[in-house]
């Protein structure tokens, strides 16, 4: 009985993070964070600033230390590892290439370390220079390039040493709307051939749930939720993270009748009973929230036919948002809220749109709502 | 209105022009017409540059006073030794100011400014009182020898003063702040996160030093290294007050041919070589300088 336990080969957990605290001073930054995170995809950390998800990513790559618990990756204990001996490597948000040395330099900097000989590190160099697409770039220095180009050099140099665990520091924050979104599936494309498993940070929902196999949600230096970018959109756990994700609306109530089949909400704030089709652990007579996202919410002149007080309600038109794609409605009810439903213009020219300031019936599926506790 | 702008920055620019040319450059002129004269027992001491024969003017250049220094081996000595003195004594600065000035770059804001107050307060007190310092801590019954013997260390005082050890200390302690100020300047700019980006791609932290934070240095070693030598070539205070009497350095004897000798010429030609010499490190300077603004922009 005294061999020690064996470490298991195939163990789910590539990178296992348990019950890490940080601490600064009298602040806690990261806040008894669990975490596991599979070999091959991409993770995202998503979080407002001072969230936390940046310090959890530097405790990853070694920079910080955590106050208590402990860091695995591959199954390895990295709380005494330093940096430079950990099989990871960081992309920074500032990219941090250095300036003095030309593009070539910076990607062959961590190969050098490795003592590769000259012919090797030039050739893993041009790979993966090809790669990320900057091939004829590598005599220039960093601030002889765009920054698209910069985050590609930064791309390579972290890439070149095929880390077993990459990690991006807001990769797409410092480029413009257009680059980012092409880079993004770019980033993907990478992923996918190298085989490396990412670890992303970022304060950017949208970027998160493209990116993303699965995000974890960080508030207050606490995972609040999870799970893959449609079960955080569409299963929230709380009201922070519905409200984080996307836009939402949140509407207070008691429930009224609860049972297997869906629970009803007597919401006064907006003068409706929310009905939902999915079976709710709380007790009658709790407050509750339901969220419905503005997407899931019919908009329409005629009143719909629905269980007449059901999942329906009328309103005023007060602001009509036009984005191109999608049109926001800004309806205000009776009882005075406001509520937000965007419709997307499927049909160009067609009907006659609705206006501002017309009366309008809101409804929606029993499916839509979500039901929140906390 | 744009008139007036102009006229405005022309005289803002005048005022230093005007200032160089007349307590510069002309003075410079004067020294390298005189340096190619002879003594001669009148006032001023040395022979006119033009002579009239029968009405028409003569030029007459003399290389003696250059010839001069390259005969007597005191003059070549001279420059050596101040060269080499000049040479240790900003190797010494550079190794004692460089941890001085990444330990100020790198630390806390509010200490940092106490720390470069502490650099700069030797600057409150005269020059040459801190000079005379030294000679009451260097002497024979200094406080130096006193300490040591008082503790058993030595049987009999130490010969501190009047060596090299002691030009050496007076320089060194003197020119620290002018290696450590520029040094912090450009230390003080350096991203954190390149040390960190180096760690993270296996570079120990020796090795992230000299490969980025090293490299990147350069032009504040640079400028910090000719801020010490330029002025520590021609130094006259410190070795005079310190140092040995069997050997002196160039601003000596450039004193000695002016006030001792009363030779002119061979003074103002110990003069030019003096600066030739420093032209060089200051050109340097100087394109270190621009690369530096260069690669800023």
């Amino acid at each position: 009985m005294s061999t020690p336990a064996p470490i298991p080969a195939a163990d789910p957990a590539y990178v296992r993070i348990a019950n890490v605290t940080k601490k600064f001073g009298d602040f806690t930054a990261v806040d008894n964070v669990s975490l596991d995170i599979q070999r091959g995809e991409i993770f995202c950390l998503l979080g407002g600033s001072g969230s936390g998800k940046t310090t959890l990513l530097r405790m990853l790559a070694g920079f910080e230390t955590p106050t208590s618990g402990s860091i695995r990756i591959d199954g390895t204990d990295m709380s005494t590892i330093p940096p430079y001996e950990r099989p990871v490597n960081m992309m920074f948000q500032s990219y941090a290439l250095f300036p003095h040395m030309s593009v070539e330099k910076n990607v062959a900097f961590g190969l050098e370390q490795e003592g590769l000989t000259r012919a090797e590190v030039a050739r893993k160099v041009a790979e993966i220079l090809d790669i990320v697409k900057m091939g004829g770039f590598g005599a220039r220095k960093p601030h002889q390039l765009s920054g698209g180009q910069r985050q590609r050099v930064a791309l390579a140099r972290a890439l070149v040493k095929r880390p077993k665990l990459l990690l991006l520091d807001e990769p797409l924050a410092a480029l413009d709307k257009k680059l980012r979104e092409h880079t993004q599936f770019e980033l993907i494309n990478i992923q996918q051939r190298m085989g490396v498993t990412f670890v992303v940070v970022t304060h950017d929902q949208e970027e998160a749930m493209t990116l993303g196999t699965r995000l974890g949600v960080m508030n207050h230096g606490r995972i609040v939720q999870v799970g893959s970018p449609s079960d955080i959109y569409e299963s929230p756990a709380n009201r922070f993270v519905a409200d984080f994700i996307g836009s939402v609306n949140m509407f207070e109530g008691q429930v009224s009748q609860e049972g297997p089949e869906g629970v009803r909400i007597s919401c006064a704030e907006v003068g409706t009973t929310v009905r939902a089709d999915r079976a709710v652990t709380c007790s009658r007579g709790a407050t509750v929230w339901t969220a419905i996202r503005p997407e899931k919410i019919t908009i329409r002149r005629s009143q719909p036919a629905a269980a007449a007080g059901e999942n329906v309600l009328r309103g005023t038109v007060r602001e009509i948002a036009y984005m191109g794609d999608l049109s926001i409605y800004l309806v205000q009810v009776e009882s005075g809220k406001m509520v937000r439903v965007t419709l997307p213009n499927t049909m160009r020219g067609g009907e006659r749109p609705i206006a501002r300031e017309e009366k309008v019936w809101l409804s929606w599926h029993g499916s839509s709502p979500v039901v929140l506790t906390e | 209105m744009r008139l007036s702008q102009l006229a405005g920055r022309r005289l803002v620019a005048g005022i230093p022009i005007l200032w160089l040319i007349v307590l510069f450059m002309i003075p410079f002129l004067i020294v390298f017409r005189i340096s190619f004269s002879e003594v001669r027992l009148a006032i001023p001491p040395y022979t006119p540059l033009i002579t009239w024969h029968h009405g028409s003017p003569s030029l007459e250049v003399h290389w003696s006073a250059y010839k001069f220094l390259f005969t007597d081996s005191l003059y070549i000595s001279s420059y050596l030794y101040s060269l080499k003195v000049a040479a240790v004594s900003t190797l010494c600065c550079l190794l004692l100011g460089y941890p001085m000035a990444y330990a100020i770059a790198r630390a806390q804001p509010s200490v940092r400014s106490v720390l470069l107050m502490l650099i700069i307060l030797p600057f409150w007190t005269s020059f040459l009182l801190r000079v005379y310092a030294w000679i009451g801590l260097l002497k024979n019954n200094g406080v130096i020898n006193n300490v040591l013997l008082y503790l058993h260390v030595i049987k009999e005082p130490l010969a501190l003063l009047q060596t090299d050890f002691a030009v050496y200390i007076g320089i060194v302690y003197s020119y620290l702040p002018f290696m450590i100020l520029p040094l912090y300047a450009n230390l003080e700019k350096h991203d954190p996160a390149l040390l960190e980006a180096a760690a993270d791609l296996g570079a120990r932290p020796f090795t992230a030093f000299r490969r980025v934070t090293l490299p990147q240095s350069l032009p504040g070693i640079l400028a910090g290294s000719l801020l010490v030598f330029i002025p520590a070539v021609g130094e006259y205070v410190i070795p005079t007050l310190l140092g040995r009497t069997d050997q002196i350095m160039i601003g000596r004897v450039l004193s000695d041919e002016f006030f001792e000798n009363r030779d002119w010429p061979v003074a103002s030609a110990v003069a030019i070589l003096i600066l030739l010499i420093l032209v060089i490190p200051i050109m340097l300077f100087q394109r270190a300088q621009r690369r530096e603004l260069e690669g800023a922009s």
